[in-house]
């Protein structure tokens, strides 16, 4: 599908980026006038996007994130997260619900939110290169309300 | 992300402000655990009517707090959830293990 709009950032793995991310991610896509819930479902999902990460991809260091949102044809949001953190061994067990490698405090559901909350997601991972993380999103819109 | 605690004896309520993320939500997590463990309340109440965004984390908090109150006998209480939130909240199973109640149902409960 063809790109109509498109923006990139490079954030540091910085728990304080995490609301910066979330929600210029969803100021971008404010121009097909989403609703409040598909606002959320953005913020939601970039959100664990990024907090992967800050505590996954880059666990002892600051790392760069890479960010990038496009307005695709058919009011559809593809958003990329990239990281040059460690890799995930086991994609398929990373995205099981409830699966962490890091216990106590998170809950495990990073993926299961991001599947959730979104139309599509690819997960692509080297050990030790990095992960990047793509999804999908349609639009209806308040006009479909 | 701010938080008010109001504690007794017998219940302890914290009322979250904002929004709970990752960054936000270690604060959050040892305002909460202190007033327990110096109060050793039979309930916690963790109060969402002022909660604007929740990721993931949010729900590492609720879980986390279970296990805290738990040991002691209490029991947990998550009160006045958006529908997006009190959805994650059920994508995750809490109900199982936590009282969960929506926004309007506990304003009209809160008035007894």
């Amino acid at each position: 599908m063809q790109k109509l709009n498109e923006f990139r950032m490079v954030i540091d793995s910085k728990s304080v980026n995490e609301s910066f991310a979330r929600t210029t991610v969803a100021t971008f896509v404010s121009q097909l006038d989403p609703t409040l819930d598909e606002i959320s479902d953005i913020k939601m999902a970039v959100s664990e996007a990024v907090t992967n990460c800050i505590v996954h991809a880059y666990p002892e260091r600051v790392g760069k994130i890479y960010i990038t949102a496009a307005i695709l044809e058919n009011s559809t949001v593809k958003i990329v997260v990239r990281d040059k953190g460690c890799g995930i061994i086991d994609i398929k067990q990373a995205m099981e619900p409830l699966f962490t490698t890091l216990g106590g405090e998170r809950a495990g559901l990073g993926f299961a939110v991001m599947e959730s909350f979104t139309d599509k997601i690819t997960v692509r991972s080297k050990p030790e290169k990095g992960t990047t993380v793509t999804m999908y999103k349609r639009i209806n819109g308040r006009a479909a309300l | 992300m701010p938080v008010r605690i109001i504690s007794t004896q017998q219940r302890v309520t914290a009322f979250l402000e904002g929004e709970i993320d990752h960054h936000t939500a270690a604060a959050l997590r040892m305002e909460i655990d202190d007033a327990v463990q110096r109060n050793k309340p039979k309930t916690l109440k963790l109060d969402f009517a002022d909660v604007t965004f929740m990721d993931s984390s949010g729900i590492g908090l609720v879980m986390g707090r279970f296990r805290t109150v738990q040991p002691l006998g209490g029991r947990l209480v998550v009160s006045n959830l958006s529908p997006q939130v009190y959805k994650i909240m059920q994508l995750a199973g809490l109900e199982k293990i936590v009282t969960l109640s929506k926004r309007e149902e506990v304003n009209n409960a809160e008035i007894k």
